[in-house]
């Protein structure tokens, strides 16, 4: 168990200067994530274009894990269609819980950071809470989805 | 109660000595000697006291007020003379006001179940303070839902501090209860509870005191503070987790209605008519935690050795000390700064989130508490999401201090 594992420089890169950080508007969906335990808070807008995520923007106040973990994640799923979108939320669920997920630097790219997460079961919600609201988002009939996601 | 033995102690606080007595302390987290600053959120336990639990599960354990048997009035003695500790210890003036329930939580909850809820109408007032943990605020919105009684919050300035004018300036003839902390768990803050419990007093306000914090920093007399409830809980003062102790002035309990019914809490039942047990079995329903009041006497017991003193005078340097070195940290803001506060150090540093911080630390093994101290509001008014917080107890030492500062340096260095 390595600090440097954890706090790879993809991950203290994404923490420091942010993607698709901020407002997004018009915006079809808006759903909040909250993390009780820690008080990280985030608020994530997607608009989508036929049934692809044709724009992702975030913001909050989390730790490095929670903004990073936000931050590559909106760069991952824009342009891709809501099933592709779940499938990856499900795949960097099994690479954040599972220690016997394969890690495919070539297929998850920049997400293979991630991985490093999993060693430290107590950082595994920081960085699944923008998954876990994005999800909600995706599986959400309502364009505009109200409920809040909480990872407590 | 053993009284202090002062006069065979040396001059200094012995740390290593006391050290010596927690077996804890001897560990190491990956691959470094623990460094225990989370004291405000659970102390460590002595051999004394891990020894008292063990001997009463081993040789003495059976259910206590029931049997003729031996082992039940051993179980008996037992929890029973620890309450006949827990007299002195706080100087209650009898063991009636000495009520064991699950922690500070629970004796608060009792007090508002009990006290406030029957006794509360519309338009009447709870007073607490900005800088209450959520254990002081959730059970009086509980109370003030119940009766249409209107929850008020005294103010803290910037230093984290809570003015006694401030407060007084908001009690009224509405006001019914005061609920303050001793200590404050997110801040360190110490309230001048004294005063203010003598001006609540002159206005026939009743008064309970958290002391959730201050049970181990600070002595507490209670009749010297003359409040009508005391609260604490006995992990925070080096004994088991799952008990705490609710003090009530005898005649305030007296006016109470149990809180929960329950075998133990009763003299006779019928289905027409229930008498109630004497105090303060009246708020002791069901078989309680019988090892953790154990543990607490022996803690009580295992502090009496000490000069207590001559510990807090340790603390107070370490938290000066922590404090100085602390600020030298660029970036590093202290979060509460009140002239008087007992043994913790809430900070922030620019750019590394509390959460970072406290995986960083753990690395280097060095146990400190990060999030929002279940004090939400007190996070909101310094506009901090969460701040990192090293709580001490008199068995941490500089050098430890140095430690933690070298590895919020390195920190800091990492997301530079």
């Amino acid at each position: 168990m390595e600090l440097a594992d954890l706090y790879r420089d993809v991950i203290l890169d994404h923490n420091r200067r942010p993607r698709n950080f901020g407002e997004l508007t018009p915006a079809d969906a808006t759903i909040e994530g909250f993390n009780p335990l820690c008080g990280d808070r985030l608020t994530l807008r997607l608009r989508f274009g036929e049934d692809r995520i044709e724009d992702i923007r975030f913001d909050g106040a989390g730790c490095a894990i929670s903004t990073a973990s936000a931050s590559l994640m909106t760069e991952a799923v824009k342009g891709k269609t809501r099933i592709e979108a779940l499938a990856l939320f499900e795949r960097i669920h099994r690479l954040l819980t599972d220690d016997a997920a394969p890690v495919d630097d070539d297929e998850l790219g920049k997400l293979a950071a991630l991985s490093g997460v999993r060693e430290f079961p107590a950082r595994v919600k920081c960085a699944s809470l923008c998954w876990h609201t994005l999800a909600k988002a995706l599986q959400s009939n309502q364009p505009q989805a109200p409920a809040a996601v909480s990872t407590e | 109660m053993n009284k202090p033995v002062t006069a065979l102690q040396p001059a200094r606080f012995d740390v290593a000595a006391v050290r010596g007595e927690f077996p804890v302390l001897a560990r190491t987290i990956h691959g470094h000697p623990l460094v225990f600053l989370d004291n405000g959120a659970s102390a460590q336990r002595p051999n004394a006291v891990i020894a008292a639990v063990d001997d009463y599960e081993r040789h003495h354990h059976a259910n206590i007020h029931r049997g003729v048997h031996t082992l039940s009035q051993e179980a008996t003695a037992l929890y029973e003379g620890a309450r006949d500790r827990i007299v002195p210890f706080i100087n209650a003036h009898s063991r009636a006001e000495i009520v064991f329930v699950r922690g500070t939580t629970e004796a608060i909850n009792l007090v508002a179940q009990s006290y406030a809820r029957p006794l509360l109408r519309a338009g009447d007032e709870i007073l607490i303070t900005h800088l209450e943990h959520h254990a002081n605020i959730v059970p009086w919105q509980l109370v003030c839902e119940q009766t249409g009684a209107t929850l008020v919050v005294a103010p803290i300035d910037g230093k984290g501090e809570v003015h006694f004018d401030a407060v007084v300036a908001l009690m009224s003839p509405r006001t019914k209860l005061l609920a303050c902390a001793h200590v404050s768990n997110a801040l360190g803050t110490v309230l001048p509870v004294r005063r203010l419990v003598a001006a609540a007093k002159a206005r026939g306000i009743v008064t309970l005191i958290d002391g959730a914090q201050a049970i181990p920093h600070l002595p507490v007399d209670v009749q010297a503070l003359d409040c009508d409830f005391y609260a604490f809980s006995a992990h925070k003062v080096f004994g088991p987790t799952g008990v705490g102790v609710l003090y009530g002035r005898e005649s305030v309990l007296e006016r109470m209605p149990p809180w929960q019914g329950g075998g133990d809490m009763i003299l006779t039942v019928s289905f027409t008519k229930t008498t109630y047990n004497a105090l303060p079995y009246k708020f002791e329903a069901g078989t309680p935690n019988i090892s953790g009041v154990v543990g607490l006497g022996a803690a009580v017991d295992w502090l009496a050795t000490l000069d207590l003193e001559a510990a807090h005078a340790h603390e107070a340097e370490l938290l000066s000390y922590a404090t100085e070195v602390l600020t030298d940290i660029e970036g590093l803001r202290v979060i509460g700064t009140a002239a008087d506060k007992a043994s913790l150090v809430s900070f922030v540093v620019d750019g590394v989130h509390p959460h970072d911080l406290g995986t960083i630390l753990d690395q280097d093994g060095i146990a400190i508490r990060t999030g929002h101290h279940c004090a939400m509001p007190v996070m909101e008014f310094f506009r901090v999401p969460a701040t990192a917080r090293a709580s001490f107890a008199f068995y941490n030492t500089f050098e430890e201090v140095d430690r933690l500062a070298a590895s919020v340096a390195r920190a800091r260095r990492l997301f530079a």
